[in-house]
């Protein structure tokens, strides 16, 4: 910290799930650490840090992008949302309430990337085939599943999301 | 597994990004979508003292389709230019190379401009560039100039671009109506790096069974130095689209020298390109 360059900060403020932040950070600050560390939403995980393992993973603007590949200076203005903006353990999003009746988890540390991918992925797509889901998903590692289960809660959170969708509730 | 410290500058106008690449530019780098540079920046194997970040410079994130050319500007990201279906009505093999380029979410934030201009041998496209004779649209303190996509790349990761330069845009050279085209590649998982690629432009004449081929290019992923093309058509010309494609595996193996790496021999990949090339052929004309 004795270079000029590491003492300049500058103010980022972000829209993260629906609430504006403002903090003083370094540029070289990633978003993920940004989320993790500054704002204490520690529900994005941090694995390879250079966008191979993907559960890092962030909806920006609605679209996933790796957070450990972004600065926190670079998605100023920018709408960001984490795993714990898509529900909460009573009011579970889609994607998270197939992961529990699939058994999409096992240690949990690879599930949030998983979640915002997929949330995204049948937003776009609402009615996959299973091609479609496993490569939806082969951006992001987990090495306990073996990912069979995983691949069952993409197609049945795109069957929750359309039942949801025909009931006339549109979370 | 952190950036070392460096000063953050985000012009507004292509003017002034120019401006700051001129003063920084020796001791900085350009910042488009990151997603080479920063886990680059994450592993210290960079640390340059300045990032000029080009994302919001005005004017650089549109796509324009002419009688000639498909032109993508420095910010365009490549989910964009993936889903623009005016691109992929008149030149398919943009679509089809970006299909493999890494994974959805990499795709949202990288830029197409900005792979080219890191030159990575395992880039599709790269390879894209030289496979439709592209154009570079390159600026700096000097003013503007253009480079063929054949003198652009000078080895991995190295290109003609001088460290105050950006590359603008790139225009990718329409194919004329006759050229049908395809890319594939093989990776160990879909998009990760491939162990080789390859697209083609396949030029054909008639129709239905009875058309031939008149002459077919291809160019290269993970398997050269730099993006190459190897001209085919004095093996395919003449040949039904039914063809084996005799002929082709020589070619292109005497035509590239793979690196060995722990997933591939060299031998491996030589064999896997002639094959990918001979699948590529068939898929471009069926």
């Amino acid at each position: 910290m004795t270079t000029e360059t590491s003492n300049t900060t500058v103010e980022v403020t972000l829209n993260v799930n629906g609430v504006a932040h403002t903090r003083e950070v370094e540029p070289r600050r990633l978003l993920s650490d940004f989320l993790r560390h500054d704002l204490r939403l520690t529900g994005t995980h941090v694995g390879c840090e250079h966008g191979v393992c993907g559960t890092c993973t962030v909806l920006v603007d609605g679209d996933p992008m790796r957070s450990c590949l972004m600065f926190a200076v670079s998605a100023q203005d920018a709408r960001i949302t984490t795993v714990e903006g898509l529900g909460t353990q009573d009011d579970m999003g889609p994607v998270q309430q197939a992961f529990v009746e699939c058994h999409g988890l096992q240690c949990g540390f690879c599930t949030p990337g998983f979640v915002t991918t997929i949330t995204a992925f049948i937003e776009e797509n609402p009615d996959p085939t299973s091609e479609e889901a496993r490569e939806a998903i082969s951006g992001n590692l987990c090495r306990c599943t073996g990912y069979q289960n995983i691949c069952k809660a993409v197609l049945r959170a795109a069957e929750i999301k359309r039942e949801g969708a025909n009931g006339g509730d549109g979370a | 597994m952190k950036p070392a410290p460096f000063v953050h500058h985000s012009p507004h106008t292509l003017d002034e990004a120019v401006e700051t690449l001129r003063e920084v530019g020796h001791d900085g780098k350009v910042l488009a979508g990151g997603q080479s540079l920063i886990p680059v920046l994450n592993m210290r194997l960079a640390q340059p003292a300045h990032l000029v970040d080009i994302n919001r410079v005005a004017g650089l994130d549109t796509i324009t389709v002419t009688d000639h050319f498909v032109r993508v500007g420095a910010t365009v990201r490549h989910a964009a230019l993936q889903r623009h279906d005016d691109a992929y009505a008149v030149l398919p093999v943009l679509r089809q190379a970006l299909n493999n380029v890494a994974h959805p979410a990499i795709r949202n934030r990288g830029t197409t401009v900005g792979s080219i201009a890191h030159a990575d041998a395992a880039g599709e496209m790269p390879s894209i560039a030289v496979l439709t004779n592209a154009v570079m649209e390159v600026i700096g303190p000097k003013g503007r100039r253009e480079v063929a996509a054949g003198d652009f790349f000078e080895g991995p990761l190295q290109t003609v671009l001088e460290a105050d330069e950006l590359l603008e845009a790139v225009r990718f050279a329409r194919f004329g109506p006759s050229t049908r085209t395809a890319f594939l590649e093989s990776a160990r998982r879909h998009g990760d790096y491939a162990l080789a690629g390859v697209g083609v432009a396949v030029d054909v004449e008639g129709e239905g069974s009875d058309a031939v081929v008149r002459g077919a290019r291809a160019a290269y992923v993970s398997v050269t130095d730099i993006p190459v093309v190897i001209d085919l058509t004095e093996v395919v010309a003449g040949q039904r689209i039914s063809s084996s494609w005799d002929g082709v595996d020589e070619l292109v193996q005497a035509g590239i020298a793979p690196e060995a790496d722990i997933h591939a021999s060299s031998d491996y990949r030589r064999v896997l390109a002639a094959e990918l090339t001979r699948r590529a052929l068939t898929g471009a004309v069926s």
